[in-house]
């Protein structure tokens, strides 16, 4: 029995090293926010491509961003752009740069689950900065009630669901926050990692999606195909224009509307309370994070063939899980960029 | 018999009846946890979940069969650091070493058992992941031996001593030089003991997860070589635990399963033997 | 050459007199050197672990000190870091764990070491073994899934209806919390404090109960004024390994826990514990003093562990010691 053990053991082993031996195999770890997209491009990219495997790992940008820092994967993903501070430091400790890449446009939504509520919410920035601040505790709160006339709201405390982990959609909603409620700035601030006032953690945008499915009278920051693909309730957000618009990819588009036209060099922008009659306030773009140079000339070709397969043929698979095509002016800046990659 | 006796001996009554019951419920939280594997994780447990690879985010199907072999390398790869060394040190202590040196040693050793897996993660990060710039399945198996060693060697050194002096002496009395004795007569009479003691210790760090969440990472393909990240059983199971996705929720049930079911057989198996050769295992 | 007539001479202690070589050449030496570079191995790679913690930790100590232990932020944005929130988050669950499996594992040791037949106490012994060797993420899998819900839906209800004007039972009920994960850390703990109590137990000498008998105590008596103060040594090495496991607990923990640094009496608060935090943030820490932070609280874990598990074992040494010195009075 021990030796049928040991040689299982060895010959399971073995096959593991066998295998797979001729495919290049890419490391890239980051945001939650575009997983379901990336995972899909990387499985149809890898059929497409046999030889070429990119493994990637949805641990949240802050994780993506830390791991690209340190070289430990090839590439990373955010939906937080790097500051200029991280950027030095990366460019300190490589010699170069960690260039930015946007892929996809998405929304964050605030996702509820409250018994006996099936109409859609409405959200005024004033009330989303209250109850992330812990300052609006209840349900049916006046300020909640008045944005939502018609609807039964319960005497139940809201049960805030934030992330735990460092997280580009964070950034995103806390940037947004930020824009709307000077208090939220002064308080708390904007970054993948803040000082939650009050709340649950759940870990990557999977973790929040599960808790506030889980968790009844709760209420959470989820990228949108999360809360479609798992029938979660998703709100309405009113935006500069004075419009309550629901995510959809019209409102994000028009969101990145002005970016595009302005876009800066390196691509980082934030679109979030963008003007515009019809455009979602809280949307963003994601990025994948590239090296400048690549020491493996394998792993660069591949990346680079990879990169400009999702700006083009890639953005098809876009719209079909609730994200929004890059508008085509970056796409054209983009791919003239992607020749810089040494 | 007086009122008082009465109350006392009613109090012993209830008092050990009550023992009985919390020796129930202990025993029981074990049957607990194997019923709700079986019964979420029992139907989810097919041919695709042993030969198939995870599929993209959200879709339903496919399996864990990158995860099983990744932990079968792992644990391979611990063994194989952790098991000389603790075997050969334990040797050391048993057979060749000063009291200081042994206090010194089975201290460490001590030591070392006793750090929370955690921070086995935490140093293994710092030495086996950042300097190379790559998570990896040798630094998964780094974690997972550094585990290993102090049960090993403690394991050795109780067995080897347990051999009876006699045994030494009749060998050495015969011819033969001291390392022989110790390969070729102390070593096989301790051997059962030795080898389901490293059974153990395998069973045991087959089910961490915590280091290898900072070392070997995960990996959606087989995992080439030694090099590169690597999917294991228990750090599939904790991220689909953690996810929204019911089909997620199934396939880390079944994987749940199919972990405890063999380190539990490689428990009651390496227990069973030690029981027979009438040592008594801690 | 240091032959001799006979071949008994090469056992033994060395004589000193025979030369290196020679003793190399049978091969003993090697040996020696080889298995002592091995276990050298085991001393070099605890020292080297405390080293890289120390050293990894170096900036927040020197930039917190000891405030650091006193300190309720975790700013990463403002690069404030306190580490109270997890100590207290650590502190509490391993409290509320013990206070559920001490009773619940002494009375079940003793019930297998008084009461129990041999063969009975043995078999159940042995579920209990295999009971520790459930991985932790399985129990985080119940937790999250059975436990959780149990407790939303419930229990922590249940509690808040009856006990309700106790701070420990106020606040909303989310399911996870510290009340949630003491329960699944006190499952996790109690065959520690099961195994080695029930030995302890069996060790105290026969006279000692039978003594009491003799004098009229009943069982009861006997076991709890008797036996039980005589292992008592033993069975505080039991609670202390079994604290030392709880307060080391990563996966169960943080996938019941809730996972928000919070200071809180309520049962029902969701929280954070050292380890809980390490596993989450350590991959994403960026910044040097966010990471190294991280790595002090890792420290801290460390040397708290390495303490309760020493004294564990001091008493469980001082134990044996006075059950074989005592009996043949």
């Amino acid at each position: 029995m021990k030796r049928f053990t040991g040689m299982l053991l060895v010959v399971l082993a073995l096959g593991g090293f066998v295998l797979a031996q001729n495919a290049l195999l890419i490391n890239g770890a980051g945001a939650t926010f575009p997983t379901p997209i990336y995972s899909k491009w990387f499985d149809t990219y890898h059929k497409a491509n046999a030889n070429i495997q990119i493994n990637y790992q949805s641990v949240g940008s802050g994780a993506g961003i830390k791991q690209a820092t340190d070289g430990t994967v090839d590439f990373g993903a955010s939906d937080g752009p790097m500051n200029d501070e991280q950027l030095k430091a990366y460019n300190d400790k490589h010699g170069f740069a960690l260039l930015h890449f946007p892929t996809v446009l998405g929304a964050v939504v605030p996702t509820y689950n409250i018994a006996g509520v099936s109409a859609s919410l409405n959200f005024t920035p004033e009330v989303l900065a209250g109850i992330f601040l812990g300052r609006i505790t209840k349900w049916n709160d006046p300020a909640i009630a008045g944005a939502n006339k018609g609807v039964n709201l319960p005497a139940e405390d809201i049960v805030v669901v934030h992330r735990s982990d460092g997280s580009g959609t964070t950034y995103v909603f806390t940037d947004y926050l930020a824009k709307v409620s000077a208090d939220w700035k002064d308080k708390v601030g904007k970054g993948t990692s803040v000082n939650w006032p009050v709340g649950l953690g759940g870990k990557g945008n999977e973790g929040v999606t599960g808790l506030v499915k889980q968790t009844p009278n709760s209420l959470g920051y989820v990228e949108l195909i999360y809360a479609v693909k798992n029938n979660v309730s998703y709100g309405a957000v009113k935006n500069a224009s004075g419009t309550f618009l629901k995510a959809d990819l019209a409102g994000v588009s028009e969101a990145a509307a002005g970016a595009a036209r302005e876009m800066p060099d390196d691509f980082r922008v934030s679109i979030t309370n963008a003007p515009g009659k019809k455009a979602y306030p809280i949307s963003s773009f994601t990025w994948l994070l590239i090296p400048a140079k690549f020491s493996d000339t394998a792993k660069r070709d591949a990346l680079k063939s990879f990169l400009k397969w999702a700006l083009t043929d890639g953005q098809k698979d876009a719209e079909e899980l609730s994200y929004a095509k890059l508008p085509k002016e970056v796409v054209a800046k983009e791919l003239k960029a992607i020749n810089s990659i040494q | 018999m007086s009122p008082r006796l009465r109350w006392r001996k009613f109090v012993s009554n209830f008092m050990l009846t009550l023992t009985g019951v919390c020796a129930a419920v202990s025993v029981s939280a074990l049957f607990f946890v194997l019923g709700y594997l079986v019964y979420n994780g029992g139907t989810s447990i097919n041919w695709d979940f042993f030969t198939k690879l995870p599929v993209p985010v959200g879709e339903v199907g496919g399996g864990m069969a990158n995860a099983i072999v990744g932990s079968a390398k792992l644990l391979l790869l611990a063994s194989l650091f952790g098991v000389p060394i603790g075997f050969l040190g334990g040797i050391y202590m048993a057979e060749f070493s000063n009291s200081t040196v042994a206090f010194v040693v089975r201290y460490a050793a001590d030591l070392l058992n006793g750090v929370p897996s955690i921070v086995i993660g935490i140093f293994a990060y710092a030495v086996a992941v950042l300097p190379f710039k790559h998570f990896s399945t040798l630094a998964g198996a780094f974690a997972l031996g550094l585990m290993m060693i102090p049960i090993t060697l403690r394991s050795t050194e109780e067995f080897l001593h347990g051999v009876p002096r006699a045994l030494r002496e009749a060998s050495m009395a015969l011819g033969a030089s001291k390392w022989k004795t110790i390969a070729a007569v102390v070593v096989p009479a301790a051997y059962r003991g030795i080898m389901t003691a490293i059974l153990l210790a395998l069973a045991r760090v087959a089910g961490e997860t915590a280091p290898l969440l900072f070392t070997a990472l995960g990996n959606q393909y087989w995992s080439p070589g030694l090099r590169q990240p690597t999917a294991s059983l228990p750090a599939m199971i904790y991220a689909y635990a953690l996810s929204p996705y019911d089909d997620w929720h199934r396939q880390a049930w079944a994987a749940g399963l199919v972990l405890l079911a063999l380190i539990l057989i490689v428990n009651i198996f390496a227990r069973a033997i030690l029981s027979r050769g009438g040592t008594v295992l801690r | 050459m240091a032959s001799s007539t006979t071949t008994v001479s090469n056992a033994g202690p060395s004589t000193g007199s025979r030369s290196f070589l020679s003793r190399l050449w049978d091969g003993d030496e090697i040996a020696r050197i080889v298995t002592f570079l091995f276990a050298a191995t085991v001393v070099l790679i605890t020292v080297l672990l405390v080293l890289q913690l120390w050293h990894d930790s170096s900036l927040p100590r020197h930039k917190f000190g000891l405030s650091f232990f006193v300190t309720r932020v975790w700013d990463p944005i403002a690069e404030q870091f306190g580490a109270l929130p997890f100590i207290y988050g650590t502190l509490f669950t391993a409290a509320v764990a013990l206070l559920l499996a001490v009773p619940l594992g002494l009375g079940s040791a003793i019930f297998l070491a008084e009461l129990a037949p041999q063969k009975i106490s043995d078999t159940l012994q042995f579920f209990i073994d295999l009971l520790a060797a459930v991985p932790s993420v399985i129990y985080g899998l119940l937790g999250m899934f059975v436990v959780v819900p149990v407790m939303r839906v419930y229990i922590q209800p249940a509690l808040k209806h009856s006990l309700g004007f106790l701070p420990l039972f106020q606040g909303p009920a989310f399911g996870v919390g510290f009340l949630t994960a003491g329960i699944v850390l006190a499952i996790m703990v109690i065959p520690y404090i099961i195994s080695v109590s029930r030995e302890v137990l069996l060790s105290v000498p026969r006279d000692q109960r039978e003594a009491a008998l003799a004098l009229g105590a009943t069982r009861w008596e006997s076991t709890w004024k008797v036996v039980v103060p005589f292992a008592r040594t033993g069975i505080m090495g039991s609670i202390f390994l079994a604290l030392a496991r709880a307060l080391g607990e990563t996966m169960a923990v943080t996938m019941v826990i809730g996972n928000t640094p919070t200071i809180s009496a309520s049962l029902f608060s969701p929280g954070y514990s050292i380890a809980a935090v390490i596993a989450n943030e350590l991959t994403e820490a960026t910044g040097e003093v966010y990471f190294q932070a991280l790595v002090e609280l890792g420290l801290v874990l460390f040397l708290v562990t390495f303490i309760l598990n020493g004294l564990a074992r001091l008493m469980m040494v001082l134990t044996t010691q006075k059950g074989s010195g005592m009996g043949q009075v």
